[in-house]
């Protein structure tokens, strides 16, 4: 269980100092959530390996080794295999090469399994790429930025950016502390992932209840320590982190709008 | 059998192989005598929580050896069996507060040893028996552990390891948060084990005070590594030696050596580490100097009183 938190690379941070780093926020998200709904145009060989391509552009313009992001999709591996599987085994038409029962492989379920392939290690690139090198904080404040519009019609947009501030904040301490009291239960007898499935569970009883204690308490002390503080809500508060729209932050955008237009002009229709 | 711990060449990294790779110890060789009281200390970040868990193989080494008793752990060795290790090396962790997770007090005690496999009538038998150790009585048995102050909690935690019934004790800075009297009990307790039944203590604290007055062996570590080793009377020789490490002197002897510096008389070779041992040699310094037939009938002996 450790072992897989450690070596899971999703959401984590990367200090740098790369052209991706310095980008806006802003453009960052919007471009990753647009990259992820137009990989979706992509339908032929021609327009993936376009994908392909501005995905590794973007790797090398932000300084991290390629090895790191290959890490990245090693704990999702069987996730991946499992769905390209299933698609390849129960996709008909075009040529039948294997036939049994309701399971068949054939040429539309290899090019589909290949492409539905493409799509996953692509889409997990992109938004390792976005944590790697967007701090959680400004991330929360794109969000905020972005919802801003949301206000008008009632949704309470500053209080949901200040809860993922905080839940993106206390993320590595909710791990460090349930790390510790795994191990203060370790120590008293517990012994994590052994037994069947009924003692794997009752054994986890142990870490859950005081990790809940614990928020439970930090979550009073944090509220008191934010009152004190003189914290009233968002209404009237001024910003220390300002976000900053630059050249290079439409430039990065317009990028995105000549992809989509190679991408219309290649798909087969 | 005898539980000597003994520590060669060890080094360890947190997630080992990954861009976050973080080393933590670097060639640590110690030894821990059975029997002995153990002051583990240094600057914050030199490496003394990770070595504590590395005493019943919480972690595993990445290099070198950590033997436990006739136990042999590499980082090669594997998993099954670390229980008997775990029964007889207990550890209680900073803020042992927020381990506690059971209904009732007796339940959550009884965790421990139940999980060695003792049976539920001779669990309850051992929290009668542990619970006046930390100063609660049996009224609390049923009560949550939730309903109590801070400080009855950390009791309540050290009692669930010490049903264990552990022979080797380890206490990452147990009276951390504690008032002063709390601190004092709880110290006085664990030496009382210590001296009554034999336990191996190794306690990590930052407070000179406590290593003074308890240990009879000390390890200094700084940067991942043991720098110094032995015993308190030798490590607190050299002040300026310790100040460079970031620690300091224990009040009694720093005392004595601010006013030494301010009067400019020498107290001899003797280094109290205690306030009794800062006590009789100030007795010896005021006798030496006084001319007898001045002395004051009634004022030394009041002194010595």
């Amino acid at each position: 269980m450790n072992c897989m938190l450690d070596k899971l690379l999703f959401g984590r941070f990367i200090q740098s100092d790369s052209l991706v780093h310095r980008l806006d926020p802003r453009a960052k998200l919007v471009g990753a959530f647009y990259f992820i709904i137009i990989i979706f145009l992509a339908n032929n060989w021609q327009t993936y390996l376009i994908m392909t391509l501005f995905t590794f552009l973007c790797v090398i313009l932000s300084d991290i080794k390629l090895s790191v992001f290959l890490n990245g999709v090693k704990p999702l591996v069987w996730l991946i295999l499992f769905t390209v599987l299933l698609q390849i085994l129960f996709t008909r038409g075009g040529e039948t090469y294997l036939q049994w029962g309701p399971i068949s492989i054939t040429s539309y379920g290899l090019i589909n399994g290949a492409f539905i392939f493409m799509r996953f290690i692509l889409i997990i690139f992109i938004s390792t790429l976005l944590t790697l090198t967007t701090m959680p904080l400004s991330l929360t404040d794109a969000i905020e930025k972005l919802l801003g519009p949301l206000k008008r019609f009632k949704v309470p947009v500053h209080e949901i950016a200040l809860m993922l501030s905080i839940a993106l904040r206390f993320v590595p301490t909710l791990m460090d502390e349930a790390t510790k009291i795994m191990n203060a239960q370790r120590a008293r007898g517990v012994e994590f992932g052994e037994g069947n499935i009924v003692q794997q569970m009752r054994a986890v009883t142990p870490i859950l209840v005081p990790l809940f204690v614990s928020s439970f308490n930090r979550a009073d002390e944090l509220a008191n320590a934010m009152e004190a503080r003189g914290y009233q809500g968002g209404e009237g508060r001024t910003k220390y982190r300002v976000l900053n729209w630059q050249l290079r932050d439409t430039l990065s955008l317009l990028a995105f709008a000549v992809l989509t237009a190679l991408l219309v002009i290649f798909r087969t229709s | 059998m005898a539980m000597d711990i003994t520590f060669d060449k060890v080094g360890f990294s947190y997630s080992a192989g990954t861009p976050f790779e973080n080393r933590a110890l670097y060639d640590v060789n110690l030894n821990i005598p059975d029997g002995s009281y153990t002051a583990l200390i240094g600057h914050t970040g030199s490496g003394k929580s990770t070595v504590t868990q590395h005493l019943n193989a919480l972690l595993k080494p990445t290099e070198g050896t950590v033997t436990i008793g006739d136990r042999v752990i590499t980082a090669k060795s594997n998993n099954k069996n670390l229980k008997a290790l775990r029964k007889k090396v207990g550890i209680v962790f900073q803020f042992p507060e927020s381990q506690l997770f059971e209904e009732t007090i007796a339940k959550d005690i009884a965790f421990g040893p139940m999980n060695f496999g003792v049976s539920k009538e001779d669990a309850m038998a051992i929290v009668k028996r542990v619970l006046p150790l930390v100063g609660l009585d049996e009224s609390f048995m049923e009560r949550s552990p939730f309903d109590l102050s801070g400080g009855q909690m950390r009791r309540v935690a050290i009692a669930g390891v010490l049903a264990m019934e552990p022979e080797v004790l380890v206490l990452d800075e147990p009276t951390a948060g504690l008032d002063p009297a709390g601190r004092r009990e709880i110290m006085n307790m664990f030496y009382q084990l210590h001296v009554d039944k034999g336990l191996t203590i190794v306690l990590v604290t930052h407070q000179m005070n406590d290593v003074a007055t308890y240990a009879n062996h000390v390890i200094i570590m700084e940067k991942g590594t043991v720098v110094k080793m032995g015993p308190p009377a030798e490590i607190f020789q050299d002040a300026e030696w310790l100040q460079q490490k970031q620690l300091g002197l224990p009040s009694a002897l720093a005392f004595l050596d601010k006013l030494s510096k301010k009067t400019g008389i020498d107290f001899g070779e003797e280094r109290p580490l205690r306030t009794e041992q800062l006590a009789s040699v100030l007795i010896a310094k005021v006798n030496e100097n006084k001319v007898p037939d001045q002395a004051v009938p009634g004022k030394a002996g009041e002194l010595h009183a």
